[in-house]
């Protein structure tokens, strides 16, 4: 028998390039917004978590150097790593600590700084992240290149267009210009998106994330501590989890993702969902949206679309605040930014606010059914993770 | 079937140590100015007027893998051929190739050779490059399914405007132009 998990306290940084701090000064920046919301301080958690991919940056150690910085010590500190979904996993390892009775407060931590090396390192570690030998020693394959041969053969075999993919990106940078701690804060036309050189064909600059730095912080309760906490717990409802195969020749199909197609079902079965129509029980989600075609394939492997349609939901604006399922209103990965180890983390402190309603003007969802999604890949599908929060327990 | 190294007589080592130099060149003479100038490596960033320290401890990271499990694979490219596993207990192929098969838990493989043809599923156009690929032109990466019944990811020597999916490609093993190692890629079968 699993213990109830709820969220406390939510804290981000500004995401963008942060020359201005250090990696444990930029952590703090997250966690001490945490802690204020939920008026702890360090010494009432008993472990933390910290998601930091690492290697384009100089601490080897992150977790340690966290737990320093942010006056943590003796308290137990591990730091976990799932790729882009590394701050999901810190979430669900956090939640775990709690579900099983063996914790009562928790922290999760997410933080990256990925300007700490120049561009073409970055890039380089990146396009690493599959089968090193298979994949990049002898062919060079790039993050956005992983994703341009779904993008292929997903236009290839449903007619989306590339205008239908910039349209992912124009949403999500009109949600960034309302988002003060996103890093880009201007809106876009389809026509810039258009017009943006290519960076792995079909994708284009406008297709992608950009390099971030940032961290975001959640603070895990078991029911008996959230209930003395806060009037507002968020309900850690479920959390589906599945990975795919390293190698991309092994997968089945380039349309979809398989891993997060089977973390939906995990989550969807744990929390209650119909599967067939998730998009009735939520109000809100955010989806994993390193580059325009993951946007649409989300839609599709959550069952928000059917597949082949997840780009017609884009086309007829079906996504933004008003239409069936509002997504990354806090301008996703696209226009927030993607501090790869602090991005999963960022999505349930979104998701925590959103529910409570405290999202800025103008990007605040209607809550009617108190329910949300955060969907968060590693890689090119390589993890997937699911979670799903709730005002009731 | 192998021809001799690229007519430059460069390979892919001395080509990636050159884009490096290129890369990082500039930026260590800009901190050996900087420390004798003004005793620190500290300077602020023009953008935001940032302090920054540039660490003065280079990481160097050049891995050695293991393919000694995979002599034949090796050995198969030496004579231009491309090879597979399939387990002798259950019959699972594999390629990429491995010698132990989780399927059954055996270790017992057959090497057998990867046929010529097969069938374009999907592919990319590397524009921008990581550093050790910044010494090449855009390269097309595709993922192309053979009759053996696995597929397999390599470049695609053809004009991407020219690519449809199912397109028949057949398979090269031989020294990369440019970069003098012996791999494998397609070519459009007609
Ligand atoms: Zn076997």
């Amino acid at each position: 028998m699993t213990r109830k998990v709820a969220v406390v306290g939510v804290g981000v940084s500004k995401f963008g390039n942060r020359t201005d701090v250090s990696l444990p000064e930029l952590a703090w920046e997250a966690v001490k917004e945490a802690f204020d919301d939920a008026r702890l301080g360090p010494e009432d958690v008993q472990g933390f978590v910290v998601g930091n991919m690492g290697g384009w940056s100089s601490e080897a150690l992150p977790a340690v150097v966290v737990g320093e910085y942010c006056g943590l010590v003796p308290k137990s500190g591990i730091r976990v790593e799932a790729a882009c979904a590394t701050g999901s996993a810190a979430v669900r390892t956090a939640y775990h600590m709690i579900a099983s009775g063996e914790a009562d407060i928790v922290m999760a931590i997410g933080v990256e700084k990925m300007n700490e090396s120049p561009t073409p390192t970055v890039v380089e570690f990146i396009g690493r992240a599959g089968n090193y030998f298979w994949e990049f020693e002898n062919f060079g394959l790039t993050f956005p290149g992983y994703y341009a041969l779904y993008a292929t053969a997903y236009m290839q075999r449903y007619g989306a267009t590339e205008e239908d993919l910039c349209k992912v990106a124009v949403k999500n940078h009109y949600y960034g210009s309302l988002n003060p701690k996103a890093q880009f804060q201007r809106a876009i036309t389809v026509e810039e998106c258009l017009n943006s050189r290519y960076i792995a064909w079909p994708l284009k600059l406008y297709d992608s994330s950009p390099i971030t730095d940032g961290a975001a912080a959640v603070i895990l309760a078991s029911e008996e501590a959230a209930r003395k906490i806060t009037d507002t717990p968020v309900w850690i409802k479920a959390i589906g989890y599945a990975n795919g195969t390293a190698n991309l020749s092994k997968r089945p199909d380039f349309v979809g993702l398989e891993a997060a197609q089977v973390a939906a079902k995990m989550a969807y079965k744990k929390a209650g969902i119909d599967p067939e129509n998730p998009v009735k029980h939520f109000d809100v989600a955010e989806v994993h949206d390193c580059f325009t075609i993951a946007e649409i394939m989300a839609y599709e492997d959550l069952g928000f679309a059917k597949r082949g349609e997840g780009y017609k939901l884009i086309r007829e604006g079906q996504t933004y605040i008003g239409g069936v399922i509002p997504v990354n209103l806090d301008g996703g990965l696209k226009a927030k930014g993607h501090p790869i180890g602090a991005t999963g983390v960022s999505m349930v402190a979104e998701l925590t606010k959103q529910l409570r309603q405290q999202a800025e003007r103008g990007r605040q969802a209607t809550i009617k059914n108190g329910m949300a999604l955060a969907h968060n890949v590693g890689g090119t599908g390589h993890y997937a993770f699911v979670t799903i929060l709730g005002l009731s327990p | 079937m192998t021809s001799n190294a690229t007519s430059s007589g460069k390979t892919v080592a001395s080509a990636v140590r050159d884009v490096f130099e290129r890369i990082y060149g500039d930026p260590l003479k800009q901190l050996e100015s900087l420390i004798t100038a003004t005793g620190l490596p500290v300077y602020k960033d023009p953008k935001t007027g940032a302090l920054l320290w540039v660490d003065v401890r280079e990481l160097r990271l050049r891995f050695t893998l293991s393919v000694n499990k995979l002599e034949k694979f090796i050995e198969g490219l030496r004579g231009g051929k491309l090879m597979y596993t399939q387990c002798r207990r259950c019959g699972a192929k594999y390629f990429p190739p491995q010698v132990d098969c989780p399927r059954c838990k055996a270790s017992d493989v057959e090497w057998r050779e990867v046929s010529t043809e097969g069938e374009l599923v999907t592919w990319t156009v590397i524009n921008v490059k990581p550093a050790s690929f910044s010494h090449q032109g855009d390269y097309v990466v595709g993922i192309v399914k053979m009759p053996d019944g696995f597929n397999i990811t390599a470049w695609i020597d053809a004009d991407p405007k020219t690519l449809k999916p199912g397109m028949k490609m057949r398979l090269v093993v031989d020294r990369r132009p440019g970069e003098g190692y012996i791999t494998y890629w397609f070519k459009p079968a007609f």
